[in-house]
């Protein structure tokens, strides 16, 4: 009743190109803006927003680039955790290197970096693809890692590779407190987001979406096959990179390659297929369900049978809840909640008159 | 000259002992295309089943512990519990996905990963344990004394173990109708069916068969390292040299494994220091990588042919 574009035109061809058609959505953007831009940090307390909101925002952003990759442009990556690693290691040095480095460049330069590197490990796409690409960008995973801890330049020569992240200031203004760590998270997150969805809804995500859907055929008809997949690999890894960055400076502090290991690329495959493939709006509700389900469990599983089972019970307990979890939704839901989301949308626009 | 050989020969064994992980995989591509990611929580599963049962079974039934008796008991049991565990892959996780995009079937097969290993540690405890076959790992006398060249007999005898078992798979595929029926399917799934060959019994044979070659790389790692977590990143290094070898060849297995042992080995010996050594943890993929770029359907592997 609420939720219908009955009575709204597009009168121009820049309200046909919105983002979002709907007058209801966009109302519901600028309320979920203003809800986490403002309300939530001044209302949450620390342990919510250190704990829960700026990893889901991090990982998002992960997701999001993995996403690009792999749901629009159809490369399939097990290292976006790598990616990630040079990000964070990348604006260290950025910061620690060059004197009176602002943090945005420095954050920006960080992404430059990870999509160059980027571009170097998507350079096997042209050739191969499919699980043979999937496996050579594992190389990218263990190759990145192991130069991380090899070279000790990297990390400014401390033991293992450990760095931990400068302050981070803007315009003179230091960001220590978790809100304002959050805040600016929640800035850089949502104007990258934004980014990303123009980006796909434009030419060169449809270029994107035609190599995916059948790489040969889009050569044909005459899409150049090597600038679009290396873009692809860039735009990904840029967004993983900054990710990584935000990983460092906003949210741990402290960062060690082996953080960066193979599990965590995993993750992040698992919040875009949870979340849903070739969906901006999934990445988002796939990292905040991979964020929060260990929470959940850690929460509630002692809660349901006591403390004698143990720690490793329950850490195996949410292994099992976790790959059983992947299967079902990938047996129920192979698109991801971003498709519940797409359904309920269209439910409630013929709700409550279905006919 | 005697060290070059020894690495060789050394990092030629370990290369049998990834082809037999790489073995399990190539299987079940084979049949039902699909990238079985389990695989290495598989050999983790197998491994610990069967020494779990190696433990419990003197107490249940008296028998003596480290007998005869119990070892192939628990190998049996083990082996049931492998096939058990296939067909229940089947029926719960790919009878759903079936005609979905292989994408699809390789994420799922990550969560299968996830499961399996939660399923393995609840049951039987996470804590590491050793495995004995009877077999040290001391170099052959014989060879030392007259070349001075280590040769461990432990990887002697895990090669010939991976050799009968290629040896039974070769017989198996050629010369049983069962094997006829799994050749059949794994060359056009559409033509097998109407046929008459029943998939999913041959998807469940398949996945039954992959549990059986789990186990024993799984006891042959598990003999080696000990039964333990880290069993599951076996998995990880069969990934080049499947890559190597061709996703669909049983033979490319063997060869990608051997060269991969070979070279990573080598490698690991004579350009490691160059670069302050560790290099064997993304040598195997490199070296997988940069032959992809020449031959991108690896050495065995079916030539893909693409129709628009």
């Amino acid at each position: 009743m609420l939720y219908r574009e009955a009575g709204q035109f597009k009168a121009s061809y820049a309200e046909d190109a919105r983002i979002f058609p709907i007058r209801q959505d966009r109302i519901g953007f600028w309320v979920l803006m203003l809800v986490f831009g403002v309300a939530v940090p001044l209302l949450t307390n620390e342990y919510w927003l250190k704990a829960i909101l700026i990893p889901v925002l991090i990982f998002s952003l992960a997701a999001l680039g993995l996403n690009i990759l792999t749901g629009y442009a159809g490369q399939l990556s097990l290292g976006s955790a790598a990616f990630m690693a040079v990000g964070a290691f990348a604006a260290y040095n950025f910061m620690l290197r060059i004197d009176g480095m602002p943090f945005l460049v420095a954050l920006v330069l960080a992404g430059l970096t990870s999509a160059a590197v980027g571009i170097v490990f998507g350079l096997p796409s042209l050739r191969i693809k499919g699980f043979y690409l999937a496996v050579a960008t594992l190389a990218a995973q263990f190759f990145i890692v192991w130069a991380l801890v090899k070279f000790p330049w990297f990390s400014n020569n401390s033991s293992s590779g450990v760095v931990t992240a400068q302050a981070v200031t803007i315009l003179g203004y230091t960001f220590e407190s978790p809100e304002a760590k959050y805040v600016l998270t929640f800035l850089i997150v949502a104007f990258m987001a934004l980014l990303a969805k123009n980006m796909v809804r434009s030419s060169t995500g449809r270029a994107w979406m035609a190599v995916r859907d059948m790489d040969v055929a889009a050569q044909v008809i005459g899409f150049r096959l090597m600038r679009t997949k290396l873009l692809a690999f860039a735009v990904s890894s840029f967004y993983c990179g900054v990710a990584g960055a935000l990983y460092a400076y906003t949210y741990i502090g402290t960062v060690e390659p082996e953080g960066f290991n193979l599990d965590l690329s995993f993750k992040i495959l698992f919040m875009i297929i949870i979340g849903g493939v070739g969906s901006i709006m999934g990445s988002f509700l796939g990292a905040a369900f991979i964020v929060l389900l260990p929470i959940f469990l850690d929460n509630v599983v002692p809660a349901l049978f006591g403390d004698a089972l143990g720690a490793g019970f329950v850490s195996n307990f949410q292994l099992i809840i976790f790959g059983g979890l992947i299967i079902f939704f990938l047996i129920v839901e192979p698109h991801g909640l971003a498709r519940l989301w797409q359904i309920a949308k269209e439910k409630l626009r013929l709700w409550p008159f279905p006919h | 000259m005697q060290f070059f050989i020894e690495v060789l020969i050394g990092g030629l064994l370990s290369g049998v002992m990834y082809a037999l992980v790489a073995l399990g995989f190539v299987l079940i591509y084979k049949a039902s295309g699909v990238f079985n990611f389990a695989q290495g929580a598989m050999v983790f599963f197998a491994a610990l089943t069967f020494v779990g049962f190696q433990e419990v079974l003197p107490g249940w039934l008296g028998l003596e512990a480290g007998s005869n008796m119990v070892f192939w008991l628990a190998f049996l049991l083990a082996f049931i519990a492998m096939i058990v565990l296939g067909i229940a892959t089947e029926r719960i996780v790919l009878r759903p996905l079936v005609n979905q995009p292989h994408i699809t079937l390789f994420m799922a097969t990550i969560g299968l990963t996830y499961l399996v290993e939660g399923i393995a540690q609840m049951v039987w405890g996470a804590n590491v344990r050793g495995l004995d076959l009877g077999i040290v790992d001391e170099p052959i006398a014989w060879l030392m004394d007259n070349y001075e060249i280590g040769v461990s007999k432990f990887d002697l005898f895990a090669a010939g173990v991976a050799a009968s078992l290629v040896a039974l798979l070769a017989i198996l595929f050629q010369y049983t109708k069962v094997g006829r029926a799994l050749r059949a399917v794994a060359d056009d799934h559409q033509a097998a069916l109407s046929i008459g060959i029943p998939l999913q019994t041959i998807w469940r044979v398949v996945w039954a068969v992959a549990g059986f070659v789990a186990l024993v790389a799984g006891m042959i790692w598990g003999a080696r390292n000990g039964v333990q977590f880290a069993l599951t990143f076996t998995a990880l290094k069969a990934l080049p040299v499947l890559i190597l070898g061709g996703f669909t060849s049983v033979p490319g297995a063997i060869v990608g494994g051997l060269i991969i042992g070979a070279s990573e080995k080598l490698a690991e010996v004579y350009v490691g220091p160059m670069v302050g050594g560790g290099i064997e943890g993304w040598f195997p993929y490199m070296l997988a990588l940069a032959f992809l770029l020449v031959r991108p359907e690896g050495l065995f592997g079916e030539k893909h042919i693409d129709r628009v």
